[in-house]
């Protein structure tokens, strides 16, 4: 019955990415004969979110099983592309190669902490929660451990990290939609939420599930397409994969030459200056803010009384009256962004593949030591995000389970591969034709992606052209652009937004589901009301499912952090809480129910409390009584999981050995879960 | 087992970054190998690790006769 099944899914898969190439070839001509490039991009998306919706509402379901872990009916491959699509998010798709194209090297601890996490996955976790056959995570904890209490401290811990993840990929969406078709970003965000509810509302993991797989064929295509035509273009073999290490040394060469151009030194000595200039002001604080309050008046009044002075000229003078901050500590967090922003300019950029850049030996061991420490968050953050381990709980058995990780691995890798090449590609584009060239006539998606305030550029020295220094970019617009950097027809530009659209998409449906998840079937159904009926859990499930998403929207509306930093919090915050407890709960018998509880607040705790500090240090100094801190050894905030982690696995080894052993048939249950032997 | 695929998995992952910088001076087809690991060789070794164990286990549960198809 199951070959017989997945015959049919595949027969159907393959019919469906036939289709999807045909919807490409099929715009690529109406391109070619004069079809304007808005009405492409929303031709991709509205198509793309039609057919989620329709395997949304053809998978619908109100059944328990099917609801929460799909019938556990899902083959090993499909599994493995689902769990792919879940695992690619925004972050994965927008701004994974950015990542790498800003900083070489350092972003390659991104590649390698997203997949080697699944390594942990496969020897440690995966087969043996699919043995235990749960709906949830905090379930496996409550039945491991006993009682609600651990429960609860699960779903607390799955839902924080969750919804911080969940607010990355809705901003994501709002992006996309506010580029290509033109919406405001706040409209664009809730946009891409209807497109979200509309698969995980009527069908929970079932239709999740299905539609996640036509997301990862989608996703994929979009990803490799352009980095493949680019691959042609340059060096006219097609697998960028293979053959971008000769582009890297053609743009080892380039960055020697822009490098050291006086035009280049120039720019770079006009923004150590203004840094210096804003050091100076903020240092003279508050007189500083007075003193730059009257130079204002007096140049607006001196303007006002001469009769040839332009009216824009005052308006702009009192613009940047009002503007000024109103207080010191405004004028010292304000100014003291502005000093950073231009000494980031200010410095001399790192090639490309150098490892551990830095201008002083402490400064090599600093970027090594969270190169390190970021590659280990991600990797246990990887192996405890209840998102991706509740998919394991979707297939037949547990060896279909382990053979769920190989392929999940494989599909992930077939992203991961081609996003450093998709990096160099951009930098060889941008080092080729950018730099150097007339700010004048730069290409229009300066200006479409400069109006989303992403990228910036600013003739400081006045020579009219724009040199690398000038130019900024946020990291999440590499990929959407880069199509167009390279100026390749607009099709596969639109094509790259139907995939992003899918990565950010199919990730927010899993994360709402387990969010949902834990708070209806967790916290409603086994804490509060454990006789509701199971129309009644599905209905509970559904309601908090539509206000979680929109909770959710109103954060990412703010705009609070790159995608990237948004979803590396919410891998310590994961990491720090469940990875030992799920770890120790399978492999030591002995792990009781304090030690756990305990254990994963410390763990929480310790990574609430660095992160947040560490991250208050940099809006400079807002608290009188130092609440920012200097990082210890020079750990970034993205990386607090490394202190979390060990700080969880001591706590429970300690606890658990000062208390009670856990009752027989707990530790029956650890022995039959580990049998045969690893 | 698991322990030999773990040091595999360490090897690669932080001994080889570790020594990223030292690395990069080799180079390959135009890649530094330092670069070159991070970016796609121990992605690679991941692969083969995680296959790897799945046979292995899956074998073991065979030989063990727990393979349970359906038991659900």
């Amino acid at each position: 019955m199951n070959s017989e099944l997945a015959d049919r899914l595949r027969r159907y898969y393959l019919a469906y990415t036939g289709g999807f190439v045909a919807l490409i070839a099929l715009l690529a001509l109406l391109e070619r004969h004069g079809m304007p490039p808005r009405w492409i991009g929303y031709a991709f998306l509205f198509f793309t979110i039609m057919i989620y919706a329709a395997i949304g509402i053809m998978s619908r379901t109100a059944n328990v099983s099917e609801y929460y872990v799909a019938g556990r009916r899902v083959p090993a491959v499909f599994n493995g592309m689902a769990t792919g699509a879940d695992w690619m998010s925004a972050a994965s798709f927008i701004g994974l190669a950015g990542t790498l194209y800003l900083s070489g090297y350092q972003g390659l601890a991104y590649v390698m902490g997203w997949t080697g996490g699944y390594v942990l996955v496969a020897l440690f976790l995966a087969p043996y929660l699919r043995k235990f056959g749960q709906y949830t995570i905090p379930d496996f904890l409550a039945a491991r451990y006993g009682g609600n209490a651990v429960r609860l401290v699960g779903v607390f811990a799955a839902v924080l990290a969750s919804f911080v993840y969940v607010v990355a990929q809705i901003y994501g969406v709002g992006l996309i939609a506010s580029r290509f078709v033109g919406l405001q970003f706040e409209i664009g965000i809730f946009l891409g939420l209807a497109g979200i509810l509309v698969c995980s509302f009527l069908g929970g993991m079932r239709a999740v599930t299905w539609t996640q797989v036509a997301q990862y064929v989608i996703l994929i295509i979009a990803y490799i397409a352009p980095v493949t035509l680019l691959s042609m273009k340059v060096t006219s073999v097609p697998v960028p994969q293979l053959v971008y290490g000769e582009v890297l040394e053609k743009v080892r060469v380039l960055e020697t030459q822009i490098f050291h151009l006086p035009a280049e030194e120039d720019a770079r000595r006009r923004y150590q200056q203004r840094a210096d200039a804003y050091a100076g002001r903020i240092e003279r604080l508050p007189a500083s803010l007075v003193e730059e309050k009257q130079q204002l008046s007096a140049a607006i009044n001196e303007r006002k009384l001469d009769a040839n002075a332009s009216m824009r000229e005052v308006l702009a003078l009192e613009r940047q009256r009002r503007e000024l901050p109103a207080t010191p500590e405004a004028a010292r967090a304000k100014w003291g962004e502005a000093k950073q922003a231009a000494l980031e300019r200010a410095a001399v950029p790192s090639h490309h593949a150098e490892a551990f850049p830095g201008a002083s030996e402490e400064q090599r061991n600093a970027a090594r030591i969270n190169f390190l420490t970021l590659v280990f968050c991600l990797m246990v953050g990887t192996a405890a995000l209840p998102h991706i381990l509740v998919r394991y709980y979707t297939t037949p058995s547990v060896r279909e389970a382990r053979k769920s990780v190989f392929w999940s691995l494989l599909f992930i890798l077939a992203l991961y591969l081609t996003a450093p090449a998709y990096a160099v590609f951009a930098k060889y584009e941008i080092y080729l034709h950018l730099v150097n060239s007339e700010i004048a006539r730069l290409p229009g998606w300066i200006a479409a992606w400069g109006k989303l305030g992403l990228v910036s550029i600013e003739d400081i020295n006045g020579d009219g052209l724009l040199q690398l220094a000038e130019l900024t970019l946020n990291p999440d617009v590499i990929v959407l652009a880069t199509p167009e950097i390279a100026g390749l027809p607009y099709v596969v530009s639109g094509l790259v937004a139907a995939g992003a659209l899918a990565a950010a998409l199919s990730t927010a449906d899993g994360l709402l589901l387990t969010i949902t998840g834990a708070l209806s079937h967790d916290v409603y159904y086994k804490v509060i009301r454990p006789q509701a009926t199971t129309q009644w859990r599905l209905v509970i499930s559904k309601s908090l499912l539509l206000v979680v998403a929109v909770m959710a929207a109103m954060v990412a509306a703010q705009k609070p952090a790159t995608i990237l930093s948004m979803v590396a919090w919410a891998f310590s915050i994961a990491g720090a809480s469940f990875f030992p407890a799920l770890v120790l709960g399978i492999f030591w018998r002995r792990a009781n129910k304090p030690g756990a509880i305990a254990g994963m607040l410390a763990g929480l705790a310790m990574t609430l409390y660095y992160m947040l500090r560490v991250q208050f240090d940099n809006i400079p100094w807002l608290g009188l009584h130092g609440i920012g801190m200097e990082p210890w050894l020079e750990v970034q905030s993205t990386s607090a999981g490394v202190w979390g982690v060990p700080v969880g696995f001591v706590v429970i080894v300690v606890v658990s050995l000062l208390t009670a052993p856990p009752p027989p048939q707990t530790q029956a249950l650890v022995e039959r879960l580990r049998y045969p032997v690893g | 087992m698991t322990g030999i695929l773990l040091f595999i998995w360490f090897v690669v992952t932080f001994v080889a970054s570790f020594y990223a910088r030292e690395l990069n001076s080799v180079v390959i087809l135009g890649f530094p190998l330092g670069f070159y690991m991070g970016a796609q060789g121990s992605l690679v070794v991941y692969v083969l690790i995680i296959w790897y164990y799945a046979r292995y286990m899956n074998k073991l549960d065979q030989e063990y006769g727990v393979h349970e198809g359906e038991d659900d």
